[in-house]
């Protein structure tokens, strides 16, 4: 079977794809790829499904080795990236030939880059998705992200659907200085403070050390006196901002947990989750409040975007 | 029997269905069932349906859903759900393996509650817990409700290792680790059953809705349980 062999795996490269959706009740997180724009650019680049599992490239990217001749792509974050030396660019598809090495090199912006594969990364799918959540060990290659030595089992290279000729991208979740992120108010916006919602988009926040793919720990204005303190645990939406009794709030990402009990205060739109989700440790958000109208406006935008590359369903 | 309820959405993929606010069976019974139509009726675009102590979260894909109408008719469905048992009517026994290093918190809950520790283990296994939710990792249970006597609060620096297969309390509910976690819950026996194994059949041993009750089993009976039984 052909497969792609890891020589450096990165600071932390997993298997994505667009998540584990149908077993929250069970507790099981979502997971799938953090910024699923780029993931599914790059699925669209090589003529795959959205759903195939890509490798999801965390800050500092892998040295890989294929055996079999694939067409990929690399979209999201923006690396130097080289093929036996010979640079290649992002976000357009490109040939590897049996035997020649993929290297990621110096990041220029973003966070996360998502490397697609003609055929998809194929390892065996668990509860219908073949995503890695570290937390559970679940799903992906063996639970975690890829070491020295592993070797990733490739899909078949389909016959339908090419590689799409008109291969121009230009819905780059980029931003100069502070990113800006629109939110809706939260399910539990009562129980703050009545200013709370201007203190969030008062000041950009900043991303901080201790954030990852369970969530972004954020460092900016307080939000204050909250009344009374926890919720009745319920469940927790990707993109919530939860506040605990610090008053800094905490994004939840796509490794969240399905349930808390800090109150949300509001919640970043679909269309903005590829934005935060190209913030590194040390980078700002700027939140700012729209509405459901503008929320699903900016969603079917991007989703045009997306949709003009991809050749096959999903 | 109805009662109030309130629609509020959270973000543009989801929506809550919020019943009274306390912990109650009667509360989360009326979740339950409201999630458990919810299920049947297979509304396209739904991705999850999840349902917890006092509410019901519907995830959707916003491109896909027709919002108004999911409105409408989570409105229709909430104000006929009633607490019904939705789970298994018998509870699933749950043999426990109480104190020594598999409940290194046993003396804690005691001493909490001016108990003996046979006095704790008593308690806990005499009485039918209800499964309110599912939550914190896949397979996790949060159950109740406990003897106020042993409802200990958890830890004040939580623990980096719990092992699988704890069963512990925090406050008035209790629960079993389906796999080495952190966690702050006081630990007061082990288990061999497996609240989640991907090998099985039926992944998930619970569901909200259900009943548990804990049987205590000596330590030898717990090592060849340990050592027999595949999955519980």
């Amino acid at each position: 079977m052909a497969s792609v062999h890891v020589l450096r795996p990165g600071l932390q490269t997993t298997v994505q794809d667009l998540g584990r959706w149908g077993f929250q009740h069970h507790g099981v997180p979502v997971a799938g790829a953090m910024d699923p724009f780029s993931h599914r650019l790059a699925n669209a680049l090589v003529g795959n499904a959205p759903g195939d599992a890509t490798l999801e490239v965390t800050l500092a990217g892998p040295e890989l080795l294929f055996d079999d001749e694939r067409v990929v792509a690399v979209a999201g974050a923006e690396f130097a990236l080289d093929v036996d030396q010979h640079a290649v660019a992002h976000a357009r598809p490109f040939a590897v030939s049996s035997g020649a090495r993929l290297r990621f090199g110096p990041r220029s912006r973003g966070a996360r880059a998502y490397l697609a594969i003609r055929g998809g990364v194929d390892v065996p799918p668990v509860l219908a998705s073949r995503s890695t959540h570290v937390p559970s060990r679940m799903g992906g290659w063996a639970g975690r992200p890829l070491a020295t030595g592993d070797r990733l089992p490739l899909g078949p290279t389909p016959h339908e659907g090419g590689v799409p000729r008109r291969a121009r991208v230009d819905i780059s979740a980029f931003m100069e200085g502070a990113s800006v992120a629109r939110v809706l108010p939260g399910p539990q916006r009562d129980r703050f403070r009545d200013d709370a919602i201007a203190t969030l988009q008062s000041a950009p926040y900043a991303v901080g050390v201790e954030s990852d793919r369970m969530g972004f720990r954020l460092l900016g204005p307080a939000i204050g006196d909250l009344r009374g303190a926890d919720i009745i645990s319920d469940a927790t939406p990707l993109g919530s901002l939860q506040v605990p009794a610090s008053g800094q709030p905490i994004l939840l990402m796509a490794d969240h947990q399905t349930t808390g009990g800090y109150p949300k205060l509001a919640v970043v739109i679909t269309a903005d989750l590829g934005v935060v989700a190209q913030c590194a440790p040390g980078d700002s958000i700027r939140f700012r409040v729209c509405t459901h109208a503008e929320a699903l406006a900016a969603l079917i935008a991007r989703e045009r975007a997306v949709m003009a590359l991809e050749t096959t369903g999903p | 029997m109805t009662g109030s309820f309130a629609l509020v959405p959270a973000g543009d993929s989801a929506i809550v269905v919020e019943f009274e606010e306390r912990i109650d069976p009667l509360v989360n019974g009326r979740a339950s069932a409201l999630a458990d139509t919810l299920v049947g009726w297979q509304i396209p675009g739904v991705r999850d349906i999840v349902p917890t102590f006092r509410s019901v979260t519907v995830y959707f894909d916003p491109l896909r859903t027709d919002v108004a109408w999911l409105n409408e008719h989570l409105a229709q469905a909430a104000l006929e759900s009633v607490p019904q048992r939705t789970g298994s009517s018998e509870p699933t026994i749950i043999p426990v393996c109480y104190g020594g290093g598999y409940g290194p918190d046993l003396s804690v809950v005691a001493a909490f509650g001016r108990l003996t520790e046979g006095e704790v283990v008593a308690l806990h296994s005499g009485r039918p817990y209800l499964v309110f939710m599912l939550g914190f990792v896949p397979g996790f249970a949060y159950m109740g409700t406990v003897d106020e006597r042993i409802a200990a609060p958890r830890l004040a620096t939580p623990r980096t290792r719990v092992p699988a297969g704890s069963v512990a309390i925090a406050g008035a509910q209790t629960g079993i680790y389906p796999m080495e976690t952190p966690g702050g819950w006081l630990v007061i026996g082990r288990t061999s059953v497996k609240p989640f194994a991907l090998d099985r059949p039926r992944p998930f041993l619970f569901k909200a809705g259900d009943l548990v009750q804990f049987h205590a089993i000596d330590r030898a009976e717990y090592e060849r349980s340990a050592k027999g039984q595949p999955s519980g």
